[in-house]
């Protein structure tokens, strides 16, 4: 049966799992105690809650638990991997290197460096997402501390050759950060196979809770610091103040090995689904998948339809179907999304793309309906727009000159 | 406080008035007419790397100046479907006079756009102004020089 409204927003975040709450409830009320209260058993239960969270959370990634700091999510799990590590290997260097296309919670922590005296390059990607890695080589410096490229990005499911670029790092010397919010949880991730020295991620990207997630820290190989970024009890190895989120961790441990439970079952499913709406999609004239098709997450795909507005589109069927698009109209500002313009994309397309992240509970119904429902809007908007007429006249559109706005 | 939050909301979340979906829904004159015809007016207004492109079309009776049909096609966000659908609406049966009297808050007013919706009505306006030029200087007559749009 279909059930209504269509949730296809799952790079922005993820229905929970009821198992996951169903873990976290009995450490709201019943096992409430401080995991730093080491001199009663309320403190003793939150502090073994965490513990085994922290292990389900490491098992995940393939590291030991003690390289997890828990926080309050990857925003700030980014800035304490920057700025931590901008501090504490100041006498090493000030020099970062990262990628035009990363979350703003890394190139804002990335500008936020420059004005305190840092100097950030800034790598392109190419047509696909990607990053050259001949580039990045010849990017690095003496001065070069760090190298932040994320792992899979959040608009257009792009993953970046990470295990080729943490080689070229250690090779220089140089630690390697990624942001690893949208991938960790949906496709394999191993700190220590892909060689990750500090890594982001988050619980409500992977049908955990919102307000909890975290930095992995490599404790060997090498023995890497952060300094730092809240001053108070010493929580997490003195890195992260602030008393534990007992039952977010709880959840976040459960969802995590959820995860690892499901994810190739998962993913056999959503990808079959992904790539037959991409296929539908693919049949209307004029729509184009952007990022690459490849090196992909197997929940998202990005598509332009060229000649329609995105946020014009969405109007035809939002109240059952949440998307995002990387139309201008969306957000505040009225630039349209900086990562499909850095795919080199023209202004019209970005404004005309619409991002579809498909989730574990995804049904075959609801891709059914997205496909009727996004297609005849696509078609009742293009009978509307001039572009689209001009267009089927054959009239170049980039010939015209158009009246400044 | 509490009261401005959810007015914010309003404002950001949910910006489309009953009325901007209606048009949306059952926009009004959607098409073309013969440009090359003497007494019809073009004005092609926007661009697509802003996200809005309004075409509005009118034809005048020549013996009266009165505008007997209007037609639009937009490429844009809702708001910007439903200020031509509008504008096409109250420019059938007005003289070309009284519709360059046409103003984009009278837009705004009537959809109840939100702020960040104003350029929309804005660029309304321009369509309107431009269909009229090129009406005009087809004509013989001289093109009107307005002055520029603030909110841009």
């Amino acid at each position: 049966m279909l059930k209504l409204p269509v949730y296809l927003d799952n790079n922005a975040t993820t229905q929970m799992d009821p198992r996951v709450l169903e873990a976290m409830i009995p450490y709201f009320t019943e096992h409430f105690g401080n995991a730093a209260s080491r001199n009663h058993p309320f403190g003793w239960e939150a502090e073994e809650a965490v513990d085994y969270a922290r292990e389900q959370v490491a098992k995940l990634i393939g590291c030991d638990p003690k390289e997890i700091i828990f926080t309050s999510g990857a925003t700030e799990s980014d800035n304490l991997a920057i700025k931590g590590v901008y501090e504490m290997y100041a006498s090493k260097g000030n020099h970062i290197i990262t990628a035009t296309t990363e979350h703003k919670a890394v190139l804002d922590t990335c500008k936020h460096i420059e004005k305190i005296g840092g100097e950030v390059t800034y790598l392109e990607v190419n047509s696909e997402g990607l990053i050259d890695l001949k580039e990045l080589e010849a990017a690095i410096k003496p001065t070069t501390i760090l190298v932040a490229i994320m792992y899979a990005n959040n608009e257009i499911g792009t993953i970046q050759p990470v295990k080729e670029i943490s080689t070229i790092a250690k090779k220089h010397g140089v630690l390697f950060f990624t942001d690893a919010t949208q991938a960790v949880g949906k496709i394999p991730v191993d700190v220590n196979k892909d060689g990750i020295d500090l890594m982001a991620f988050s619980a409500h990207k992977m049908y955990g809770p919102k307000g909890v997630g975290a930095l992995y820290v490599r404790r060997k190989n090498p023995r890497v610091k952060v300094t730092a970024q809240m001053d108070g009890g010493g929580h997490e190895r003195a890195m992260r103040s602030g008393t534990l989120n007992v039952p977010g961790i709880v959840g976040f441990g459960k969802a995590c090995e959820l995860c690892m439970l499901d994810m190739e079952s998962d993913n056999k499913r959503i990808s079959k689904m992904r790539d037959r709406l991409e296929a539908e999609f693919l049949k209307l004239e004029e729509a184009y998948v952007n990022g690459s098709r490849e090196h992909r997450l197997p929940h998202v795909t990005n598509i332009s339809f060229k000649h329609v507005e995105g946020e014009g589109l969405l109007m035809g069927f939002n109240k059952n179907i949440a998307l995002s698009s990387g139309s201008a109209c969306t957000s505040a500002s009225l630039e349209p999304s900086y990562v499909l313009k850095a795919l080199g994309l023209g202004d019209d397309l970005a404004h005309s793309s619409l991002r579809f992240g498909l989730g574990r509970f995804t049904t075959d119904e609801q891709i059914d309906y997205t496909i009727e429902q996004v297609s005849k809007t696509v078609l009742k908007l293009r009978e509307m727009s001039p572009l689209w007429e001009m267009y089927k006249e054959g009239i170049d559109l980039n010939k015209i000159e158009w009246a400044a706005h | 406080m509490k009261n401005n939050f959810k007015e914010f909301k309003l404002y950001t979340i949910m910006s489309y008035s009953d009325k901007v979906i209606d048009h949306y829904q059952n926009p009004k004159n959607v098409g073309t007419l013969d440009k090359s015809q003497k007494n019809v007016g073009t004005g092609l207004v926007g661009a697509p790397e802003c996200g809005d492109v309004m075409r509005l079309q009118i034809q005048v009776d020549e013996e009266t100046g009165v505008i007997t049909d209007a037609k639009f096609k937009t490429f844009g966000c809702g708001s910007a479907i439903a200020s031509s659908s509008l504008a096409t609406e109250w420019l059938k049966g007005k003289s070309v006079d009284d519709a360059l009297k046409i103003d984009n808050m009278d837009i705004v007013e009537e959809l109840h756009l939100p702020p960040v919706k104003i350029h929309c009505s804005v660029l309304a306006e321009d369509a309107i102004k431009s269909a009229i030029n090129d009406y005009r200087v087809k004509n013989g007559l001289e093109q009107i020089k307005f002055q520029e749009s603030v909110v841009h």
